[in-house]
């Protein structure tokens, strides 16, 4: 079954008097453990695409399923439980709430789901061992180098076990060594814990690592590669 | 957590969060002070009312309260002592009295005064006069020609102990009285004009002078503490024998200045709060407000993680709820441990004694804390303040995590 499936999406934004198609008719499906990047130059409609797909915003036309879920039919409350419940969030830059630690930041997830204090310790510590900040637990955002907070961003993502993981140019911010070994992390968690990954991305080297690619231009799929099942 | 996060984002900006404290501290601090203060000063008014004289009821004959002469005594208080003994709580003391002008004279001097007959003994446990004492002896039964004199008169006069005083009224019959007596005690009271106005006799001699066989002119009763006032005049109007003829006043009746000026310092009161919490209220929500604008994309973050609108709102109100409390416990300790240590030795303002003789007020001011006037300052403070921050609150959770994340 697929986890994603997109049906005729638009997405019409108002600015002043002109009406931009940021998406103009995407039909788009994704399979159930994909790691999936969408690419496409600037104002393609990327951005767009994944914040419909993750319940953040309506689309002006169309329809987004989303693990079983119709989208348009939820209210404001129910997709943020969904949000909270299935779906994961990476993004460009920001991720953590500065004000609590790197371990508190990914039991946040937990604690919005009421798990129990001890159960949040333990599955938060292990997941922060898993991306590699092992000894890290106590540092705030800012005492983390960018790469350790995408790291940390990643952790909070999976570890409440979502059936998929949006990650808006998770990369733009890195060099590219810590960008790689952020796929490489990214990547595991994939095979590893069979969590689907959609991410959109300027880099070359993302594209590379993603075992599907899709390409956006001026709102709609212009082209793609890899296997769609 | 939730408190946790809330805890940390309070001192994010720990400026700004002092500020507002201190403010919410001043508030606070300066409710409780100026409600003891105020509070003090109108209970001593009504305890030196109460004791000068006053007591908590009083009966009259009918007339006498708008002219107190002579004539207007009751003459057969018989009856009424009866009613009395039954109708009064087991602690109240009365007593029976003759009041009325006279004047004042010794070689040099002669000035208007109350002559106030007293029956020793019960008039020392109804007011001031019984412990006022400070030259000399209290008035014994015995000696009938004993008077009591305050020490500003006895100042004025320079006269002293053992010395002669006569005095002169107009009697039952409308004719001039006038007796000696010898100075056998000076007393002093909280006012000034009371040691002025008032000089004691024993009640016997003052109906001898006056012709007035058992006559008085009033009943003055103290009651326990906190028993009922109105409620004893209602039971004493019901059953009073000679009902229309004599007339039962409460305090609150009987020194309408007081009542005024209590009422009169409640309106500061609610004022002065009212003023803290407007000032206090913009602070909060300005600072909230500022706060919230500051962390437009967290908020969206949190919303894009899962969080519900009413958990942002809860949140934020978690922030101010927080700073409020802080502020409150800090308030409410610098209130009451400055009100404590000006409760110890008074606040003495005898520099000021003469002016503030015409209000009724003590040279020394004792703060008083009522818990009915903390709580009151406390709830005021914390509801509004919650209220206020629910504008703030309602912004943060407004924020759509679209357009809040695109802001960088
Ligand atoms: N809130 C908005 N209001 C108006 N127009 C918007 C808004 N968000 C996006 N757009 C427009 O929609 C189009 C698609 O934007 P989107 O952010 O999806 O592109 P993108 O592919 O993510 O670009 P980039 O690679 O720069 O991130 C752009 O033309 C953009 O200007
Ligand atoms: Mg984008």
């Amino acid at each position: 079954m697929n986890i994603v499936e997109c049906r005729g999406l638009k997405k019409t934004y108002r600015q002043g008097r002109v009406d931009v198609h940021a998406l103009d008719g995407v039909d788009l499906d994704v399979v159930r453990g994909d790691f999936m990047a969408l690419a496409g130059p600037s104002g393609s409609g990327k951005t767009t695409l994944l914040n419909l797909i993750g319940g953040l915003d309506h689309a002006s036309a169309g329809e987004v399923v989303l693990d079983g879920e119709k989208l348009n039919l939820l209210s404001q409350a129910q997709l943020a439980e969904l949000r909270l419940n299935r779906i994961g969030f990476v993004f460009q830059a920001y991720n953590l709430i500065p004000v609590l630690t790197a371990q508190e930041n990914v039991e946040f997830i937990l604690q919005l789901q009421n798990l129990p204090a001890r159960e949040r310790r333990e599955r938060a510590m292990a997941i922060l061992d898993d991306v590699g900040l092992e000894g890290l637990y106590g540092r705030r955002p800012a005492e983390l180098s960018g790469g350790q907070q995408q790291r940390v961003a990643v952790a909070r993502a999976i570890v409440s076990e979502p059936a998929i993981v949006l990650a808006d140019e998770p990369t733009a911010n890195l060099d590219s060594h810590t960008g790689q070994g952020l796929l490489e992390l990214m990547l595991e968690m994939n095979e590893k814990k069979e969590v689907t990954f959609i991410f959109s991305t300027h880099d070359k080297m993302v594209m590379d690592y993603a075992k599907r690619l899709v390409i956006l231009r001026d709102g709609r799929i212009a082209g793609e590669r890899g296997k769609t099942e | 957590m939730f408190f946790q996060l809330a805890w940390r984002n309070i001192w994010r900006n720990p400026k700004r969060t002092l500020i507002l404290l201190t403010a919410i501290v001043i508030g606070v601090w300066s409710m409780i002070f100026l409600g003891a203060l105020m509070r003090g000063i109108s209970d001593q008014m009504v305890r030196n009312g109460i004791a000068n004289l006053t007591g908590h009821v009083q009966i009259h004959l009918r007339g006498y309260r708008n002219d107190p002469v002579v004539e207007n005594s009751i003459l057969q208080p018989g009856k009424l002592e009866e009613v009395l003994a039954g109708a009064l709580p087991k602690e109240a003391h009365w007593t029976e009295r003759v009041r009325v002008y006279a004047v004042a004279s010794n070689a040099r001097h002669s000035i208007g005064v109350t002559l106030v007959g007293i029956d020793s003994a019960r008039e020392a446990q109804v007011s001031f006069i019984g412990s006022a004492v400070t030259q000399g002896d209290y008035l014994q039964p015995g000696k009938g020609n004993g008077i009591l004199i305050g020490q500003s008169l006895a100042e004025k006069f320079k006269t002293e102990l053992g010395k002669k005083l006569v005095l002169m009224a107009l009697d039952s019959k409308g004719d001039n009285a006038s007796r000696a007596f010898r100075i056998s005690g000076i007393f002093r009271a909280e006012l000034e004009a009371i040691e002025k106005q008032f000089v004691f006799v024993n009640l016997d001699t003052a109906r001898q002078m006056l012709k007035l066989k058992g006559g008085i002119s009033e009943i003055s009763i103290l009651l326990p503490e906190k028993s009922a006032t109105e409620a004893v005049v209602q039971s004493l109007r019901k059953q009073l024998p000679v009902g229309d003829s004599l007339e039962v006043a409460s305090w609150l009746d009987l020194l309408p200045f007081v009542t005024a000026v209590m009422e009169l310092y409640d309106g500061f009161i609610f004022i002065w709060f009212l003023i803290i919490f407007i000032a206090m209220g913009f602070g909060i929500v300005n600072t909230i407000l500022m706060a919230v604008f500051e962390r437009v994309r967290e908020f969206g973050l949190l919303k894009a993680l899962g969080m519900k609108p009413v958990w942002i709102v809860r949140q934020v109100l978690t922030e101010s709820f927080l700073l409020l409390l802080v502020g409150q416990v800090l308030g409410c300790i610098f209130g009451l441990v400055s009100v404590a240590l000006l409760a110890r030795n008074g606040i003495d303002l005898s520099a000021f004694a003469e002016g503030l003789e015409y209000a009724g007020m003590s040279r020394m001011i004792f703060p008083v804390v009522l818990v009915k006037d903390v709580v009151m300052a406390n709830l005021v403070v914390f509801i509004l303040g919650v209220l206020v921050s629910l504008y703030p609150a309602v912004k943060a959770a407004r924020f759509t995590p679209v357009e809040a994340l695109a802001r960088t």
